[in-house]
């Protein structure tokens, strides 16, 4: 267990704050911090992926100097996967930052149960 | 290479190309081109289907230049056609049933961008269907995602954006998981086409590496696309989401949505881990406990709900509770009986809703119980449609409700022993809860005796397009209901396929 750590930890740290951001999103109660949990979510799997990627001493997968000898380059499939996910990732936080700003013009609060609560307390009226 | 082969990857591009044409048109452009395309789709995946069922054999098509392992490819049997057929089917009747309304509840600057969201969600539909490559998958689930948030929120009440929200962090959490198993199979496998995957699978097994991760692996894909789809401690968004969207988004979502992920989930079963290797790593006992309380549960909230809508919505919590129990038999003949309550409640759930919103019409829009007394009386075609829609989820004989039940009991009866027990009781309570809520409505909806004075002598004539889809979808219910031998067959030869 111990040497193994010692040698991965970038993924040991993806996984940690993999955990940080899912628990920020599932159990904070304001919407900002939800957004920035989930942005450290998917960042995590981001350097998950980068790190697996990256083979020690060699280059980026772009043809230098006419050296077509795939043992000379990084694997560039993972770098292809992180390019697709911050796209994912960016369109997606940009949809709950303007659900966000609907939601605080509505009931002025950033606050779920705050919400919630205005919410109900309009409709009994 | 045949030309039909084209056809599952022209769909998904029709539609994406459906959206993008839609975008300088006004509404009712933009509604004749999603029409249009949509019932192109079910036609090219109806010929997919017929040309896969004459050659005998699925296929894979390469999109792009380079071939597997390194490109991208999507994969035809007869259950991605199948399903394909019958989900384009559905979003065609849920779009004509709902259109007026599309109209009034939008503000109509914004109804085209409805149409290009129903296009989105079509196309992202399609390709989770046929992809054969898991981060294609998770793309095309986000896009999922996003088309459906759009969807919910596009009505723009405070609800409906409570509910939009509510929907967008359960799906992210879910998205998550999803990602970070694909992640971690790609650092254990080192590919991303299903087929590659599972012959490396089936090496480290055999080996006995990698045990671990594989079943952390499992364990969150599992778990990421079940709270995708609302199974049952996961459920909390969906009554406010289906109450509060448009009367065509509910219908598409429940029916459509989160039916996708729980196809995507079998075929990762199948066709990347191998079923014998989920079956034991035991993961598909959990889904199975969980399915099995749902069932219960999702009853019990529907019978306390005190709107038409929620009482819908509940009842959908408890039909995914029925699917899961279904995958969670762990047996082949389980799996036939989860997809065909995939095709069953499809049909039903959206039969459901959009006879609700006829009898909601017909009782000055409000959607309480008292309100709907005698509402089958003003809108008659509503209330027939809404009472069939009742007895095929109850299970009464020619209908497609009835074949489901048949199957999950005789699955559960052919299955393991210590399964069978538990399932056929929780079948019968269900079955019995699910009477007490669907025929109370439909009791109310036929009492005329203290109808409420101010709408008593409304009569509602429905547009033709919601007799259209009305009729439509029940006849595709009692298709299923009578039909049932040829497409359970069906069913069984293109599960085979996937193995």
């Amino acid at each position: 267990m111990g040497p193994n750590l010692a040698l991965n930890v970038e993924e040991v740290a993806a996984v940690i704050l993999f955990g940080i951001g899912f628990t920020t999103l599932l159990l904070h109660r304001n919407m900002i911090k939800k957004i920035i949990g989930l942005n450290i979510m998917d960042t995590s799997v981001y350097l998950f992926l980068a790190a697996m990627g990256y083979i020690e001493g060699r280059a980026a997968p772009i043809v230098e100097n006419g050296v077509t000898d795939a043992e000379y380059y990084i694997n560039p499939i993972p770098s292809g996967l992180v390019l697709t996910g911050i796209v994912v990732s960016v369109s997606v936080t940009a949809l709950m930052l303007a659900l966000t700003v609907r939601m605080y013009r509505r009931y002025h609060s950033l606050d779920l149960d705050e919400i919630l609560i205005r919410m109900q307390r309009e409709e009994l009226k | 290479m045949n030309f039909v082969q084209n056809f599952p990857c022209f769909s998904i591009v029709l539609c994406m190309v459906a959206g993008i044409i839609s975008t300088p048109l006004k509404g009712k452009g933009a509604k004749r081109v999603t029409l249009f395309i949509v019932s192109l789709v079910a036609l090219l995946s109806f010929v997919t289907l017929l040309y896969i069922l004459f050659t005998g054999t699925g296929f894979t098509y390469t999109m792009g230049r380079f071939p597997a392992p390194w490109g991208n490819e999507l994969r035809a049997g007869l259950l991605e056609s199948l399903l394909a057929t019958v989900f384009s089917l559905v979003v065609l009747c849920s779009l004509l049933g709902g259109m007026d309304l599309i109209f009034t509840d939008i503000a109509e600057d914004k109804v085209n961008l409805y149409f290009i969201l129903v296009d989105l969600l079509l196309s992202s539909l399609l390709a989770i269907l046929y992809t054969n490559d898991l981060f294609t998958a998770y793309v095309f689930v986000e896009i999922n995602t996003i088309s459906t948030c759009g969807l919910i929120m596009i009505r723009e009440s405070g609800r409906s954006l409570i509910a939009a929200t509510r929907y967008m962090i359960m799906s992210l959490i879910g998205s998550g998981l999803f990602l970070i198993s694909i992640a971690m199979l790609y650092g254990v496998t080192g590919n991303l086409l299903m087929e590659y995957i599972h012959v490396e699978i089936l090496e480290l097994a055999a080996s006995g590496q990698y045990q671990v991760p594989l079943l952390v692996i499992i364990s969150f894909c599992t778990v990421g696309l079940a709270i995708k789809s609302g199974l049952y401690p996961f459920h909390s968004w969906m009554p406010d989401a289906y109450g509060y969207a448009t009367i065509s988004s509910s219908a598409i979502l429940s029916s459509l949505v989160s039916k996708s992920y729980i196809f995507l989930l079998i075929k990762i079963f199948y066709c990347v881990i191998g079923f014998d290797l989920i079956v034991q790593s035991k993961i598909v006992n959990v889904l199975f406990v969980f399915g099995l309380v749902g069932m219960i549960m999702g009853s019990v909230s529907a019978i306390m709900a005190k709107e038409i809508y929620r009482m819908i919505a509940y009842s959908s919590v408890a039909q995914i509770g029925y699917i899961y129990m279904g995958i969670g038999l762990a047996t082949e003949a389980g799996m036939v009986a989860a997809v065909f309550h995939i095709l069953t409640h499809a049909v039903t759930k959206s039969l459901l809703f959009l006879s609700a919103k006829g009898l909601n019409e017909a009782s000055g829009r409000k959607r309480v119980y008292p309100a709907l007394q005698g509402a089958a009386f003003r809108n008659p075609l509503a209330g027939a449609a809404f009472l069939i829609g009742s007895l095929s989820m109850v299970g009464i004989p020619t209908l497609a409700g009835f074949i489901s039940k048949l199957l999950f009991a005789t699955a559960a009866i052919d299955g393991s022993q210590r399964k069978m027990l538990p399932t056929l009781i929780v079948l019968e309570v269900s079955t019995i809860l699910n009477t007490i809520y669907f025929l109370h409505t439909v009791v109310r909806i036929y009492t005329p005796v203290g109808a409420p004075e101010e709408y008593k002598d409304v009569r509602i004539h429905p547009t033709p397009g919601r007799i259209g889809a009305l009729v439509a979808l029940i006849l595709m219910n009692f298709g299923l209901g009578l039909f049932s031998q040829p497409i359970t067959d069906l069913i069984r030869a293109g599960i085979e396929m996937f193995a």
